[in-house]
């Protein structure tokens, strides 16, 4: 491990580039052959090889033991196995819901992946509405498959919702500094006012509070914290949360 | 006469069951090697060099979700949507305590039954176990037996008898 680590150690919290490669002594790992051992390349990172080769811009981050990967700015979501998305279901198909999820491809959604759905008791679900799911299949030689139920066919919160509210886009790094456990902008927002809000990791971000007005107040908040220091950030919702604006 | 008949005999005769009392051991072993021979050339593989799965030291995670610890996209603050504030501390527990929540659950399903309810269930199941593995003449001297048992449980009810209509 290592062997591993240093010849990641430099380039730690720096930016690097599409194409950079790592190398390190593969007997070295192998020597220590335990399963738990094993490096594990995040986004960003492929496997090439004994190599792994860099595949999107952004800053290097390494989790111990061994889990490396890179923070990156994008807009496009490509979709991932297990991750939560917001979909808003564009056809009905006989058995199955066509979902734009954002990605390159619309994914598909089984009427029978719902909480109770049987053949016979088909899930309410219209075209256009908004569905929280979360995707059994993803790779990128196969249509995605969305499903709105766990492994226990439970729903735990995804299905169709947003009766009304308002849905909008935000970078993909956006979502996840709202994601990031103990978010300092979700910390701060919270103070303002009582809201709900559904975040996709596909980029969408769904949010409803008690008015209209204050629904657009935390969108165009949510919207202008993309790019805003920390201070700039605390004193926008101060300002905000005194009604001065 | 009876040796020139057996040497006619075909193959395929031979190697029927019951013809094979007949032959002596060398007879049986010519067979049987003619018999493998078979087998060997309708087995065929494939001639390529071992293959060996190494298994790489380098695993792909495709996913944010682990390596920042995103928590559960559904939120909502200050009583907003009850629903929902619920599954949150359901959906960011710590993995262990969902653990300890199991462990907890099982043990309310082992006090959803008492030991005693358990104890009575199974003794009711051995008896009618007992009917069911029962031969007929055994079964029916269990029916006697039980309704014995009722007679002399229930003596005090009178015994239902004809009665005559008086003219």
């Amino acid at each position: 491990m290592e062997a591993v680590y240093s010849c990641f150690r430099e380039k730690l919290g720096q930016v690097i580039l599409p194409g950079d490669v790592f190398c390190f002594d593969v007997s070295a790992v192998e020597g220590s052959a335990v399963r738990a051992e094993r490096v594990i390349c995040g986004p960003g990172l492929r496997r090439n090889g004994d190599e792994i080769l860099v595949y999107k811009s952004g800053i290097l981050r390494h989790k111990a033991p061994n889990l490396y990967w890179i923070d990156s700015q994008q807009k496009r979501y490509v979709p991932v196995k297990g991750e939560s998305v917001i979909g808003i279901v564009t056809a009905k198909s006989g058995d199955i819901f066509k979902v734009d999820v954002g990605g390159s491809e619309q994914a598909s959604l089984s009427y029978l992946a719902f909480e109770g759905a049987t053949k016979r008791n088909r899930p309410n679900v219209q075209v256009g509405d908004l569905v929280y799911a979360q995707f059994t299949i993803a790779n990128k030689d196969m249509e995605p498959e969305l499903v709105c139920i766990d492994s226990c066919g439970r729903a735990n919160g995804m299905g169709v919702f947003g009766a009304d509210g308002l849905l909008f886009k935000v970078s993909l790094g956006l979502v996840r500094r709202l994601l990031a456990p103990q978010s300092e902008i979700v910390k701060d927002l919270e103070k303002i006012f009582p809201f709900e809000m559904v975040v996709g990791l596909n980029g969408r971000v769904w949010v409803k509070a008690k008015t209209v007005q204050q629904t657009l107040i935390v969108a165009n908040l949510l919207e202008s914290c993309e790019n805003m220091t920390t201070q700039q950030r605390q004193v926008l919702f101060r300002r905000v949360a005194e009604g001065s604006l | 006469m009876a040796n020139d008949g057996s040497a006619k005999l075909s193959k395929n005769l031979l190697r029927m069951k019951f013809m094979q009392r007949g032959l002596d051991a060398e007879a049986r072993k010519q067979l049987e090697e003619d018999e493998k021979r078979i087998i060997s050339d309708e087995h065929w593989y494939l001639d390529l060099p071992e293959l060996k799965a190494k298994e790489s030291c380098i695993v792909e995670e495709r996913s944010y979700v682990p390596c920042e610890d995103l928590v559960y996209g559904r939120m909502s603050f200050r009583g907003f949507n009850p629903e929902v504030e619920k599954l949150m501390v359901l959906m960011n527990a710590p993995k262990e305590e969902e653990d300890d929540e199991e462990e907890k659950d099982v043990g309310r399903m082992d006090t959803d039954i008492t030991d005693e309810d358990m104890a009575k269930r199974y003794g009711s199941l051995v008896e009618s176990m007992k009917r069911r593995f029962a031969k007929k003449r055994e079964r029916s001297s269990l029916k006697d037996s039980e309704e014995d048992l009722n007679h002399n449980v229930e003596p005090s009810q009178p015994k239902k008898a004809f009665l005559k209509p008086k003219d």
